[in-house]
């Protein structure tokens, strides 16, 4: 309760407030959130900002009808008044006043050494300097660099008719570089970004001046870059930044909103092969610090590790509170919502390939011709056929097993359960990508993903060379 | 109401210091959301939010905050947080605010108090009905996954210690439908919209008429031959492209060397038969609205004319810098620094329905729907790869269905190839309106 101050009975008549409509299951989530950020372009601080969003959001389910409401008012008539919103939305045939008892649960936040708070500003400026006065020394190609940091304290308080209550306070830093060279072929961009949920600490792990030197190299390498091939070929995504393909090929697919509605290709498939035996895919929103770990999720559900594929059977789907009180069965911690003004809804955290046994350069040797994938854009998948595509931000050519020209970027296409199939050689190298945001029906949340060096026997390679 | 939300900008400018420039701006915005499933209602939420912006430019820093209340205390910390962020940035010559420049605030009406009538049995009613109405359109469509209505009132202010004093309302509403269809093992999804100002405005039957033709003339689908095509663009795909065209015409990006257009300003850069224009005073736009996010009056912006590069556009900033006057093309919301970008995007729609652009085309294919804009599309380098699904045209008609394959060019080949803009301007919730479009030389990578 410390996290959030809000007054426990408070919450508790909130709940009672909720239900008197005769609903079935009623939550109040708090939120109070700050955030500062800087941003560097142009070779100038252009601005500094900070933000504050506090309020409660408040839903009632009678059956299969949700009610919501949210308000930026945490006094109690605040409060209340929102209850009645979403209460009445969600309108149930009992009625009567009920009362919660509350009981606390023990939650370990992910730690944080320096408060980004309470650093100063000048020093936060200082990094954005730093990685602008890198970028730029990587030559007369480099026209363009931006830079930008980013905190966030995001404390959160869940209850609801359960007797659950549950806060968290989570701490997010990052920190994006940008990069636009010019040569004879136009222009070209390179990026790169790194966050962590931890604090300021961040900048003792990682170099401002390694990111920025490598966003221009990015940059550079494109200028020489020629058009990517068009067309199905054997493409080698690198260690690192391949997550995304699983994030779209099956992630969103396994999310069990999709499939109670009978629109994923994944739906009653568990205990299946669904991917090569090479295949363990795990959604694991406990893994240390990073980009999509937290200690509850947005409906109070302590974060998870959950196999979602094993050795190429489909072993679970990922669950909210709604589509797991549907089905009777345990949350697995994927509730999560942008902030108090939305629904939470089922959400992957952290979403991995897991290490193979396979030497990452022998994969590369063992590929005659294909595409070589180092770092992948973001994706969008429809869950329905399974369709789904991701883009190429640096990508080379692969001729007779060696890695060679870099490509122009484009998006790749395939079919999930398809490239899932197609999978034919996984490193022992994995490493974790940069940070992310998922996007799924107008709500952003930070997720992260890692993969080690993989290959897909055959995709689509969105080009324009024959 | 709006006089509520400017008498706090006023109390907050009154609040500046000598020589220091401040802008406030103050939203407020309710929204309802209905969505429908299996004619139950599965979701309903309603909303209320506010907050403000508050911008400091003193000694040419700028420093911004922005609170999501309007609570009184929060109002001064909130421009406490601004002054102290202004004096970390750097000292920029053309920082200031916007001035008044004398353009009319064009009369838009669009605020319906009978949005605000409207009950929310008589919303719910729509959504239901959307989702009946789609399913009884085809015995193949097996499932419609969300059947929404969403509306939303929002009410704006912008006041400056420069002078401006600007303050708008608008209600807008839409219904948004997807579904399923399936034929034997093979299953294709379809979705469809209609928008207006209004309940009363929005056609149930456009919509479900949409998602039931997007879903079920997929079905069947095969993955085509690598090849170069002709291509027809659907308005929905269209309107996606323009929006990603209006972002390299932004003034920011020309001034910050991001713009594939920077120095071809009154050069030809695409088909002569194309003409793109910014327009927020158009009250059809699903985005128009009757001032920018600095408080200037709307204003039609021509950016390219018959396929000349006529303008940029521009906020007050990246205007002083580049010598010019802003084209009203601020846009933020409470929480932001106004950034420059295009507000109610269209082309100047030809004379030919689609099935006539279909047939002068012979052989082609028809694009659907694209996915991965974000990931596959680069505005600085201009390199243009997206996934796709459509039909094939032979002869005129269409004919197989198309699906996993990716279409391929570069931005400025795209627009010089250009072959024609079709009749049917579609206004769709986003910043562009949708036309059939036909461009030659695209890369299909298929098989």
């Amino acid at each position: 309760m410390r996290s959030v101050v809000i007054d426990e009975a408070v919450v508790s008549r909130v709940l009672g407030t909720a239900l008197q409509t005769g609903g079935d299951f009623a939550e109040v989530f708090v939120e109070d959130k700050r955030s500062s950020s800087g941003r560097l372009d142009d070779g100038k601080i252009e601005e500094l900002g900070s933000g504050r969003d506090r309020g409660a959001g408040i839903r009632v389910v009678v059956g299969e009808t949700t009610g919501f409401a949210h308000t930026a008012d945490l006094s109690e008539p605040g409060l209340l008044a929102a209850a009645e919103a979403a209460a009445a939305a969600a309108r149930g045939g009992g009625g009567g006043v009920r009362t919660v008892a509350l009981a606390g649960q023990p939650v370990d936040s992910q730690p944080v050494l320096t408060r980004p708070e309470e650093v100063a500003k000048a020093t936060k400026v200082e990094l954005l300097q730093r990685a602008n006065e890198v970028a730029r020394s990587k030559g007369d190609a480099i026209k363009q660099v931006s830079a930008s940091y980013g905190d966030s304290r995001r404390r959160i308080l869940v209850a609801n008719s359960d007797g659950l209550l549950a806060s968290d306070d989570q701490t997010r830093t990052l920190f994006v570089v940008g990069v636009v060279a010019s040569g004879d072929t136009g222009m070209q961009t390179g990026r790169r970004s790194i966050g962590h949920t931890m604090g300021f600490e961040l900048f003792d792990r990682y170099q401002v001046e390694d990111l920025a030197q490598e966003a221009a190299e990015q940059a550079l390498t494109k200028l020489q870059a020629r058009p990517a091939p068009s067309g199905a070929l054997p493409v080698v995504i690198g260690k690192g930044g391949g997550g995304v393909l699983f994030h779209e090929a099956c992630g969103h697919g396994l999310e069990a909103d999709h499939i109670q509605k009978k629109v994923s290709v994944f739906a009653d498939r568990v205990g299946q092969l669904v991917a090569s035996p090479l295949v363990t895919i795990v959604d694991d929103g406990t893994m240390g610090q990073e980009w999509g770990t937290f200690a509850i999720d947005d409906e109070g559900t302590p974060a998870q590790r959950n196999v979602l594929i094993e050795d190429g059977v489909l072993t679970d789907y990922m669950w909210d509170q709604l589509r797991a009180r549907k089905e009777g069965r345990r949350l697995s911690g994927n509730g999560r919502r942008q902030s108090y003004k939305h629904l939470p809804m089922v959400r992957m955290t952290n979403t991995i390939l897991t290490n193979g046994d396979t030497d990452p350069d022998d994969i590369v040797a063992d590929t005659p011709d294909g595409v070589y994938v180092a770092h992948l854009g973001g994706g969008q998948v429809n869950t329905a056929t399974g369709d789904f595509v991701f883009g190429m931000t640096e990508a080379y050519l692969i001729e007779g097993g060696r890695i060679t020209e870099p490509l122009r970027e484009g998006n790749l296409i395939g079919n999930g359960p398809k490239v899932l199939e197609l999978i034919d050689a996984v490193g022992n190298d994995f490493e974790m990508g940069p940070p992310g945001t998922c996007g799924k029906d107008g709500q952003g949340v930070p997720v992260g993903d890692g993969v080690p060096t993989l290959r897909v026997s055959s995709l689509t390679v969105g080009g324009t060379a024959a | 109401m709006s006089e509520e939300l400017l008498s706090i900008g006023d109390r907050i400018i009154a609040m500046a210091r000598p020589g220091e420039e401040v802008e406030v701006v103050v939203g407020r915005s309710s929204s309802t959301e209905v969505r429908v499933y299996e004619g139950e209602v599965e979701q309903l939420a309603s909303a209320t939010s506010a907050g403000i912006g508050v911008r400091v430019i003193s000694d040419h820093r700028q420093g911004f905050a922005y609170a999501g209340s309007l609570d009184e205390d929060v109002l001064a910390e909130t421009l406490a947080d601004a002054r102290d962020n202004a004096t970390f940035a750097t000292p920029d010559e053309w920082l200031g605010l916007a001035e008044p420049d004398g353009v009319a605030v064009p009369e838009l009406d669009l605020y319906r108090e009978s949005l605000l009538k409207a009950s929310t049995e008589s919303k719910i009613d729509l959504a239901v009905e959307l989702e009946r109405v789609l399913k009884a359109q085809d015995p193949r469509i097996t499932g419609v996954d969300s059947a929404d209505y969403t509306d939303g009132v929002s009410e704006g202010a912008v006041v400056s210690t420069a002078g401006v004093r600007a303050s708008s309302s608008e209600t807008s509403c839409y219904v948004s439908v997807s579904c399923v269809a399936q034929d034997g093992d093979d299953t294709q999804t379809g979705f469809g919209f209609s928008v207006g100002r209004t309940p009363e405005d929005l056609d149930i039957s456009v919509a479900a008429g949409a998602a039931s033709r997007r879903a079920t003339r997929l079905l069947g689908a095969t993955q085509p031959e690598s090849g170069r095509v002709t291509v027809v663009l659907d308005p929905y795909v269209t309107a996606q492209l323009l929006g990603i065209i209006g972002s390299t015409l932004s003034g920011e990006a020309v001034l910050k060397g991001r713009s594939l257009f920077a120095d071809r300003l009154g050069e030809e850069v695409a088909a002569a038969g194309f003409t793109l224009v910014d327009d927020a005073t158009n009250p059809l736009a699903y985005t128009s609205s009757e001032t920018d996010g600095e408080g200037l009056a709307s204003r039609r912006n021509v950016l390219i004319d018959g396929g000349r590069l006529n303008q940029f556009v521009h906020n007050a900033y990246t205007a002083r810098r580049a010598g010019t006057v802003s084209t009203a093309n601020a846009v933020r919301g409470f929480s932001s620094t106004p950034s420059v970008g295009c507000r109610a995007l269209s082309l100047v729609p030809g004379t030919a329905l689609q099935p006539e652009l279909l047939a002068a085309v012979g052989d082609g294919v028809l694009i659907s729907s694209v996915s991965g804009l974000h990931s596959g599309v680069n505005p600085v380098s201009g390199d243009f790869s997206t996934g796709a699904e459509g039909l094939r045209i032979t002869g005129g008609e269409l004919g197989q269905p198309l699906r996993e394959f990716t279409i391929a060019s570069s931005l400025q080949r795209m627009l010089a190839e250009v072959a024609a803009v079709g009749a049917d301007v579609e206004w769709l919730p986003m910043r562009a309106a949708g036309v059939s479009l036909v461009v030659h030389g695209i890369t299909v990578s298929g098989k």
